[in-house]
This record gives structure tokens, sequence and C-alpha cells, in this order.
């Protein structure tokens, strides 16, 4: 099953005639991931790599059937593609653009239509493994298995599923939702598909400080969550006052500590690894494999 | 991005948020011409980037223009050193003088995105002069929020909601529900994170005034703002940090003895955890990026080895997009030009893993290599010793 995204998906690329794009988009179709079209504007009946460009997303969707959409534009620039992707009817439109002012991403997330999923921005994307990817992430070090990983992070989200896959642990589907403080999707939302997907049997969730995520997920999960779940939360060191790479990881007024986050996920029940050495194993612990 | 109060000030006042009569000066003599201008009394207020200002020191009354240049004499080129400056402190380069007005109240505004409603979100309280953070601790109840959307912007009935809530009335209602509207359209307009008026001033007279502000803008927005980019002030930066900024590095000092090169940002700050659990300190957060360059990586070890308190360094490269083998050819050429005295512990995986080891094998460097994250801190914990 997987969620959201599997080798039936069709995709446009926006911004595939781009460095980034072309490079990636080759990447996923490497994958198996149906990469039907690109979009740039201007562009419109060229081919890279085969794949025919289109003007708006409006034809590329017209023309192939796309239903998502893999976003590699600049970031003053990524705002306008989004919207215009949920405008063109996509389904699931996965934003790579790191670097988005704030203010753009609160305006998508309130003038965003007809129910399009948007991951990202900021976020190393979404992989099926075995059966697609869309997205910036190494394939290699993935296997299709039952775990569910969810995270705000790119590389510390590679390092999990290298611990999970050499534990003999393959991945149901692995979702970075990105380090901005306005993601599209969130850890519930994401949290809620794993619930109800049959293949995936327990869920790694890795968070960071700022902002409330993390508590909102344990919430859900001490509510509603019927597979085990284990996480890591990154920036138990951080100094308060100061933005951590992402965007949205800061601490702010004493609010969004790992300490604070961390005790939420404990109180829902959740085993928390202290080192990130130690994700892996925990969750093989929590699934009775060791 | 942060401002100085008085540039904060300057902001605000192009959206018609109404701020007291004053001048920015470097001398005394300065602050003795801008108080004879104002005629009366005058506050003279240190301008750094940090709060905690009044109980340092840094804000003093002055009665007419030789109080003034005098009171600045002393302010300028002390080291304040407050709660937020940290025990180091910061020189006093700047003085606001401006004019002292009669306090009726001082209450709280302030608005900031939250990020669980993903709005913006005004916060008014009669608790004017005391930290937001601790009125939410003690007076909870004392916070009034109004959201408000990127588009249509805060509505007039919002700001009146506050306004009766307040107990104002009269000429002061109304001009505390005009300051309301161009506080929340200053912060949406100019790309801000935060636009804090603390304390809001309602004067003996009626009047409502900023009597201070703070604005920190978005960095991710600023090139859409060249008017508040050029007010950046260096001098407030982390002289590394300033250096870093300009390769694009995401570098924060730090004052632990272990130096970190870390691509990503998550992985950077679980880096630094993990140093902490084997017993060390950081010594900065540092990531490269997800698209470094070799020329990136050079300048990152440049700059982290710049940092004298730094007795051993880890690396820590999880290759996706960037390549293990790209990584190790730009530390190599790193350690040669700048003759590296302090032992590197250096961690790869991922892609191009076995060409990056290659490279780093036969470069002759004395290079530690660690299989993994735990093995990585333990031995760059123990060579920092």
């Amino acid at each position: 099953m997987a969620i959201w995204l599997d080798s039936s998906t069709r995709v446009v690329v926006q911004g595939l005639t781009g460095k980034e794009g072309q490079f990636h988009a080759a990447k996923c179709r490497d994958y198996g991931t149906k990469i039907v079209a690109g979009m740039t504007p201007g562009k419109g009946g060229m081919a890279v790599d085969g794949v025919p460009v289109f003007n708006t997303v409006a034809d590329a969707r017209a023309a192939t059937g796309c239903t998502a959409s893999l976003i590699f534009v600049p970031p003053l620039a990524a705002a306008d593609a989004i919207l215009e992707a949920a405008d063109a009817g996509i389904e699931l439109i996965v934003c790579i653009t790191e670097g988005i002012p704030a203010r753009d991403e609160v305006i998508v997330q309130h003038a965003r239509t007809k129910g399009a999923r948007l991951i990202g921005p900021n976020c190393p994307g979404i992989i099926s493994p075995g059966k697609a990817k869309l997205g910036i992430m190494p394939a290699h070090i993935h296997k299709e298995g039952s775990v569910g990983v969810v995270s705000r992070s790119g590389t510390l989200t590679y390092e999990a599923v290298d611990q999970l896959t050499k534990l003999g642990l393959g991945q149901s589907t692995c979702v970075g939702i990105g380090g901005d403080p306005v993601p599209g999707t969130s850890f519930v939302d994401v949290l809620q598909a794993f619930n109800a997907d049959p293949q995936t049997e327990g869920i790694v969730m890795i968070g960071e400080i700022g902002g409330s995520a993390e508590e909102e997920a344990a919430a859900y999960v001490k509510a509603s969550m019927k597979k085990p779940v284990v996480a890591f939360i990154a920036g138990q060191t951080a100094p308060p006052g100061r933005r951590m790479g992402h965007a949205g990881a800061i601490i702010s007024g004493g609010k969004g500590t790992a300490a604070e986050k961390i005790a939420a996920l404990q109180a829902a029940g959740i085993a928390v690894a202290v080192s990130p050495a130690d994700i892996g194993i925990t969750m093989a612990r929590a699934l009775g494999r060791v | 991005m942060k401002v100085h109060e008085y540039q904060a000030k300057e902001i605000l006042a192009r959206f018609g948020v109404a701020i007291p009569r004053g001048e920015v000066v470097t001398t005394p003599e300065g602050a003795r011409s801008v108080a004879a201008n104002l005629g009366g009394k005058v506050v003279v207020k240190a301008q750094v980037h940090a709060g905690g200002r009044g109980k340092a020191g840094g804000v003093k009354l002055a009665n007419g223009p030789d109080e003034a240049s005098e009171v600045a004499g002393r302010i300028l080129g002390m080291n304040l050193v407050s709660k937020q400056t940290g025990p180091e402190g910061k020189i006093v380069r700047k003085v606001l003088v401006e004019e002292a007005l009669g306090i009726a109240r001082e209450l709280y505004l302030g608005v900031v995105l939250d990020r669980a409603a993903g709005l913006p979100v005004l916060m008014a309280s009669k608790f004017g002069g005391m930290e937001i953070e601790e009125v939410a601790a003690e007076h909870p109840e004392a916070i009034l929020k109004e959201h408000f959307g990127p588009l249509a912007g805060l509505q007039a009935y919002q700001a009146r909601k506050l306004g009766f809530a307040l107990e104002l009335s009269g000429d002061t209602f109304k001009k505390f529900v005009k300051f309301v509207a161009a506080l929340a359209r200053a912060y949406n307009e100019s790309d801000a994170t935060l636009a804090e008026i603390n304390p809001l001033l309602i004067t003996t007279d009626g009047d409502v005034l900023a009597l201070d502000a703070k604005m920190n803008f978005d960095d991710n927005a600023i090139a859409r703002h060249p008017d508040i980019a050029e007010m950046r002030d260096l001098e407030e930066e982390d002289p590394l940090e300033v250096e870093a900024s300009k390769f694009d590095l995401n570098y924060i000092k730090l004052d632990g003895t272990i130096g970190c090169m870390v691509n990503g940002a998550g992985l950077a700050m679980a880096t630094m955890d993990i140093i902490k659990h084997a017993g060390g300190a950081p010594a900065n957060f540092l990531d490269v990026g997800g698209g470094a360059s070799q020329e990136r990586v050079e300048n990152a070890f440049r700059i982290l080895l710049s940092d004298a308190s730094v007795k051993a360094v880890l690396i820590n490269i999880f290759g996706g997009i960037v390549r293990c083998d790209m990584i190790a050819s730009g530390v190599v050429a790193a350690a040669r030009n700048l003759a590296v005295k302090v032992p590197i512990v250096l961690r790869l995986q991922g892609t191009n893993v076995e060409e990056g080891r290659r490279i780093l094998a036969e470069s002759g460097l004395k290079l530690q290599s660690a299989d993994g994250m735990a093995d990585a801190a333990a031995k760059v914990v123990a060579a920092a010793r």
C-alpha cells in the first residue's frame, strides 16, 4: 500500500529545465517514478531527456494526466508554483525549494484550494521504497518494508533510514515534511495516514526544536494511534533564540525546547531515542525484532 | 535579521505607527544638540541588539542638554551586560535620544507568527514593560490574541475588541485602534518575524506611542526589502558568523571545544547532541548544506578552525545530493592549505563513500575515520581531551 505515492503516480516536474530539476527528475525516473511532464513558463514544446515540457501545469495535466508535482524553482517563485499546481487540480505537491519567505507559506496555506496535499517546502520529499520516489533522497539506502518514517529533516532522515535498513527493517513510505515554520503537511497528517496504511506496522518520527508540531503529534498518538511509534528530537543542545539552519528550528521565548517535546512524546507512550545513533534499534525493539 | 530600536521605530513610523520624537547619535555632543532641539527632559537609550538594557544601565533620563551629553558619554563605549547579551556583553556604539513623556499607562503589543495556526497573531496585554513570556507564565488570561490573514490583514473590529478589553476610551481609544492597525500592517508588509511594542505608552495627555520597539525580519524575505537589508549592523554579530554568511554557510558559534562540520541542519543538531552524550561540548553548529561544493567545504573548514577554542574537529557527512568524494577532496585541500594542527575525526556515509574514503586514505593526512555517529562522537571527544 504505502501512503500517497506509488508506482502508478504520474508526475509533472515544475522547473524540469533547471539544473537541479533535471538531475533529480532523472534519478526519480531511474527509481521507477512515472515522470510524465515538465513545466517551465516559456519553454513549452521543449523536451528534457525525452520528457515533454509545458508552459503551464494545466497544460501538462490536460496532456499527460499527471496528478502529482515535484517543484524545483527559486524561493521567491515557489509560492506561485505551488498555487499554480493546486489550481490545476494536482493532488500531491512536493516542494523541495528551501528559503521561501514565511509570509508566502502562510499565504499558500490559506489560499490553497481543491484539497491538494502539499509536502514541504524545504524538504527532501517522499519515497515509497520499491515503488517510487518524489524527491532528492539517496534511493539506495532504502528498502521496502513496514516502517513508516516522518521527519522535519533531510540528512538526519537518511541517517535513520540507513540504520533501519541495516537492521533489516524496510520502510513503507518515508515523508520529509520539511524544516520550515509553516509546513504544508504536519506530523499528525502523516501519522493519520500511516495509522490507516496496512503496510505500515511501526513509525519513526524525527522532530526537532521549534514550534509545537511534536506536541500535537504526541496528543494524536495518545488518542488514536494503533501502532508503535518511536521518536528522536534533534537540538537537545541547541542554544535558545538561535535559528539552527532550518527556518523553523528555533527556541523562542523558552518554548519549543527538545526537553519539552521529549517529555510530551514520552507521556504519550512514545519510545524516544536519546542518541541519534539509536533510532533504528529503538524501532526494532518496539516491533519486538530484537 | 535583527535591527536596532531606532531602526525598528523608523520602519514602524513609515506605516503610521506613532513614535516619540528623537534621534540616534554616536557622540555626547550629538546627544547635547538633539536634547537642545527636543527641549525639556530626554531619555538616552543604548542601541544594541539585546533586551534588558534598562536594568543593565543602558537607559537614563536627562534633564536638558548638558546632562544628556554627560549621560551619553557614560553610555557610549560601555560594555553593556544583560541577560540577553550573555556574560561577554555588547559594546554600545550608538544612543537614541528621545523626548521624555508623561506616563499614564504602559501596555504590551506584539505580533508573531503562530505556527500552530499558520497565521500571524497580534497579542496585547495590560502588563506593559513585562516580558511576554513572564506574563504568559504568571497571568496567561491577561494575554489577548487576535489572529489575522496575510491578505486581508487585521480588521478594525479586532483592534476595537482589544481597545475595549484594555479599557481605553475617547481619543486614546481611537489612537490605539489606528496604532494597532498600523503595527499589523508593518509586520505583514515588511516580512517581519516579530514586531513588538513593549511598553506601549499611554501618555498623561492621552497619546498612544511606541516607547520601545523591537523588530526581527525573515532572512528568507530580506531580498524583497533592500531598505531593511541595509540596516544590518555587522558589528552586532559574531565575526565568524558574518564570515560564514558570505559563503551561505549556516554557522553558529557555541562555547564548547569540538568543531563540527555537517551536511543538513537536522543532522548537524543531532551531531551536537551526540557529542554531548559522549561527554564533550560542541564549539559550533555548522551546516554546509545539501548542495555543498568543494570550495564551500574549504571555507567552512577554515571558519570553524579559526575559532581558537576548537581542540578537535568532527566531520559528519551523510551523502545524498552531496557526494562523499567531493567532501573528501574539499577536506584534504583545506587541511593542506591551512596546516591543520588539531585532530580530525571523519565519518562519511552515503553516495560515493568508497571513493571518498580512498581520497582520504591516499592524502597522507592524519585523519581518524569513524564508523557511525556513536563511534565518531566517542573518538572526537577522546581526541579533544
